[in-house]
């Protein structure tokens, strides 16, 4: 299609001048800045600080971080996995059911992902914490707690992510139309094996992507939790709060490694969504 | 060929002419029912828990919070950086999409992971990865700790997905044929620019940078290493929940978050309404 | 193959939330002792745990510390009903009085010999280092090239009591409550951070935000251990410091243990040498303080006067004049509109 345009390929000084304005504000605000928290890494400031991979990886042993960084993986997965099963059926349900309050649903539904971070901590406190929620009460009375606990913690996670998987599929399921889901439950399939073998099929790669980009964003979430978090070492200390609490008690090596797996963590999420997306575009 | 992570909200929004739509089963009416109670539970309940927290010392209470100097100016502040970083986002952001989809040079695709990159960043990595080069030991010798420069830049570099994320299919899908009969007609490349490309992208443009603007209002991990919460001059509103909340006090701290709260539905009501009217028009 | 890269990918994050669960709940396990703590004793109450460690009592016993700004701290136990706290260590009386009202916390957890107080110190002034702007005491902090930062009186402990060292200075030379609230007024307006916790303000004079920061006397010393490129200065009047700490009604047992390790001279001498001033009767001749002005006689007098608490009345009482909670507006939150105001 590009060749047809020969408008659109000829280059003017313009061109150039965008093209390097583009690629040094990028340098500016991205590449250096990561490069920096890289470097220090590797070479920390610190005084008397080891630099060097071994120092890394001993930086990281540490059994502190390596909770903090088990806790994020608890909190990630499960997340991930309610935000998935949820984000399947109500795709589904808004996509193809007709009920009323169905238009609104799916206004709400985007809510989460503007919310404030602190505003969605306060929230769930405000909810559940024994102390003062709505619900502290009774929850605490049948001996549940959310606040301070890993559940909370899962809770405030899952709220963050909730739309990512549900933006995936609903274009997706909008796309496919129902035509073979017609046809199938015509032949004399039951909902389950439709659902299995016709729009499972379909939509997996929205899923999958969804997923990906859901764990991205639980492993990183950091505002919620740390409202709702006890935030002590071995107890609700997820690997964000971890950064924040080393950076501000005088172990800023710490503090930039765990960063660093993190950065890692989701530029390969980044990889792995364009790995992904290409196949599905050359379909 | 572009990978779009940010998605304006339109495409997660049915459109409201179904395709087809089933009567709902028992089954799938079960469904229904669980998906709204845990929906409830996590998101509508909490919500409503703050906005009861607000609204428990009354309307005076709830006004008198908001325009309490300080929290104004926190307010203020929050608005006027947030929509500095839009303008900007809204202008630069078509930039980058422009390159990235037109011009052709070797390391582009680099160039297409980076743009995600502040999307995909823990925000608090993202304070820290600002901080170190931008921070006390800057080896450039800048330091933007505790400055409205500083709250620019955090804000700048979390929402730069968005404008440029948004606007790139479009120009993808723009059909060549028009450019070229106004290149014909002797139209300069900026006219044809300003007359033909730019208002196919100003849908675009505006859902992209009210998803900026929305994320720019709510941003709290970046800042949190960043700004240094003076008040009247580097507090912002998500910064100033925090300090209510820490400070004990939940009502002040649940009015400030319903009017992040107004604002963030404004927001998605908005896009809604876009949305709607450019597939109406396609 | 895709399939199996999709069941290994599962598997894998699947094992790792299984450790993560089995790790999550065995730190849960009886000999652990929670520690919610103010912002600034970590270094100290992690040196205590290491020796406590050593003791009988303390064999094994492991330790997990959240430590923050001191009304933050306190309010998340509250919140959490004590849920896996077992020792509190808080900047502030009424921290802990939450507590007790709140029915954490025994009612006669100040009734020993030592008040419920486990650390002291005092009020200074830190600066960068060499004192290059030659700050002497508590009046210059009024001057105009002073940039002043501080912790937050909403939030943090640390700043209630900075603020009462100055307002007592201000009593020092005689003033009248009038002249101590423009005194008070003119030392807020050079304000430039107010910071969540004392830990907080101590990062951000690191950061460089401005050149003069009131905090502990510990943390100074502590920020002078760990390198840091400043010097502290003792007025000559300053504030007596005290940290309550108390043990939970539901805690396990061992954690009265350990608040009498806390108290004990091997205890306080942990303190001491993080730069604590020791409570009770300790003997620190024979302890060097590295990081304090002197390392031999790291805890001077100042040279005019120590104020206390006591003499103000206590802290129910201070609280009551000064510090509004709820935004109501007090002493302290008027004088602080009216400084900050543009």
């Amino acid at each position: 299609m590009a060749d047809t345009s020969t408008i659109r390929n000829r280059k003017g000084p313009v061109t150039y001048v965008m093209r390097f304005g583009v690629i040094g504000y990028l340098a500016i605000l991205v590449v250096w800045p990561l490069y920096e928290v890289t470097a220090r890494t590797f070479a920390p400031l610190e005084r008397g600080a080891e630099g060097g991979f071994g120092a890394f990886l001993e930086r990281l042993q540490d059994p502190s971080v390596t909770y903090a960084f088990q806790l994020t993986a608890t909190c990630a997965f499960w997340a991930v996995l309610i935000n998935t099963v949820f984000g399947v059926g109500i795709s589904l349900l808004l996509v193809r059911y007709q009920f009323p309050g169905r238009r609104i649903l799916s206004v709400l539904v985007d809510l989460p992902m503007s919310v404030s971070p602190v505003v969605v901590g306060l929230a769930l406190v405000l909810a559940y914490s024994s102390g003062q929620g709505w619900f502290g009460e009774a929850l605490e009375s049948a001996g549940i707690f959310i606040i301070g606990t890993t559940p909370g913690l899962i809770m405030a996670t899952a709220f963050v992510s909730l739309p990512l998987v549900v933006r995936e599929i609903v274009p997706v399921l909008e796309e496919i139309g129902i035509d073979a889901e017609l046809a199938a439950s015509s032949l004399g399939a039951n909902g389950w094996q439709t659902f299995r073998r016709i729009t499972l099929p379909s939509i997996k790669w929205a899923v999958v992507y969804g997923v990906v980009l859901s764990m991205a964003r639980s492993l990183g979430e950091f505002g919620a939790v740390k409202i709702v978090s006890p935030g002590a070492e071995f107890r609700g200390e997820t690997a964000t709060i971890l950064i924040q609490n080393r950076y501000t008690n005088y172990e800023e090596p710490t503090a930039y490694a765990a960063a660093f797996v993190l950065v890692l963590a989701s530029v390969l999420a980044l990889v792995v969504v364009s790995l992904i997306r290409k196949p599905e575009d050359h379909k | 060929m572009t990978e779009v992570l940010v998605k304006p909200a339109g495409p997660a929004r049915t459109s409201s002419r179904p395709s087809g739509l089933f009567r709902l089963t028992p089954a799938s009416g079960i469904g229904l029912g669980i998906a709204l109670v845990w929906f409830s539970v996590l998101v509508l309940l909490p919500l409503a828990a703050v906005v009861g927290a607000a609204a428990a010392g009354g309307w005076g209470a709830f006004w008198n919070t908001l325009t309490d100097a300080q929290t104004f100016a926190a307010l203020r502040l929050t608005v006027i950086e947030a929509g500095l970083v839009t303008v900007v986002n809204g202008i630069l952001g078509t930039v980058v999409a422009w390159v990235l989809v037109r011009d052709q040079f070797f390391g582009k695709r680099i160039l297409d992971v980076v743009i995600d990159i502040p999307f995909a960043l823990p925000t608090i990595v993202a304070g820290l990865v600002l901080l170190s080069l931008y921070g006390p030991e800057s080896p450039v010798g800048i330091n933007i700790v505790n400055t409205r420069q500083g709250i620019f830049l955090a804000l700048l570099f979390v929402t730069l997905p968005f404008v440029v994320r948004t606007v790139q299919p479009v120009l993808i899908e723009l059909d060549a044929d028009v450019e070229e009969a106004a290149a014909s007609l002797g139209a300069s490349r900026f006219t044809t620019f300003r007359r033909i490309i730019l208002p196919s992208l100003v849908p675009a443009i505006t859902a992209g940078s009210s998803l900026g603007f929305a994320r720019a209002i709510s941003e709290f991990g970046s800042l949190v290493l960043i700004s240094g919460n003076t008040p009247y001059q580097t507090e912002v509103a998500s910064l100033k929940i925090l300090k209510f909340i820490e400070g004990d006090n939940q009502a002040g701290a649940a009015a400030v978050a319903v009017l992040l709260l107004l604002v963030a539905i404004v927001t998605i009501v908005i896009l809604d309404v876009v949305s709607r009217r450019v597939a109406r028009r396609g | 193959m895709k399939r199996v890269i999709k069941a290994a990918a599962l598997a894998v994050t699947g094992a790792l939330a299984l450790t993560a669960c089995s790790s999550a709940g065995g730190s849960d396990s009886a000999d652990t002792i929670g520690i919610y703590g103010f912002a600034v004793p970590q270094a100290a109450n992690e040196a205590i745990a290491d020796e406590f460690n050593k003791t009988d009592e303390g064999k094994g016993v492991k330790f997990s510390g959240s430590y923050g700004a001191s009304g933050e701290q306190s309010r998340k136990v509250a919140d959490t009903k004590g849920k896996d706290v077992d020792y509190v260590h808080f900047s502030l009386e009424g921290d802990v009085t939450r507590l007790v009202d709140a029915g954490l916390v025994d009612e006669d957890w100040n009734a020993g010999p030592n008040k419920g107080i486990v650390s002291s110190s005092v009020a200074v002034i830190a600066v960068e280092k060499g004192n290059p702007l030659g700050i002497k005491g508590w009046e210059d902090l009024t001057r105009d090239d002073v940039d002043v930062i501080t912790a937050d009186p909403a939030s943090s402990g640390a700043a209630r009591w900075n603020i009462m060292a100055l307002y007592t200075h201000a009593l020092s030379l005689g003033q009248t409550e009038a002249q101590a609230d423009e005194y008070l007024k003119k030392v807020f307006s050079n304000v430039t951070t107010w910071a969540a916790s004392g830990r907080e303000a101590t990062e951000a004079f690191k950061k460089g935000v401005g050149n003069v920061l009131i905090t502990y006397e510990n943390e100074a010393i502590l920020a002078k251990q760990k390198g840091e490129e400043l010097d502290y200065i003792l007025p000559d009047t300053t504030f007596l410091i005290e940290n309550p700490g108390a043990v939970l009604k539901d805690a396990d047992p061992v954690a009265t243990d350990w608040l009498n390790f806390v108290l004990s001279d091997a205890g306080q001498t942990e303190f001491v040498k993080k730069g604590f001033r020791p409570v009770g009767g300790l003997d620190i001749s024979a302890i060097e303080v590295d990081g304090a002005n002197d390392p031999a006689a790291p805890f001077p007098a100042p040279s005019k006067k120590l104020y206390t608490i006591d003499e103000l009345g206590g802290w129910k009482a201070v609280t009551k004049e000064w510090f509004g909670k709820d935004g109501e507006k007090l002493r302290f939150d008027n004088l602080y509109a009216e400084a900050t105001k543009q």
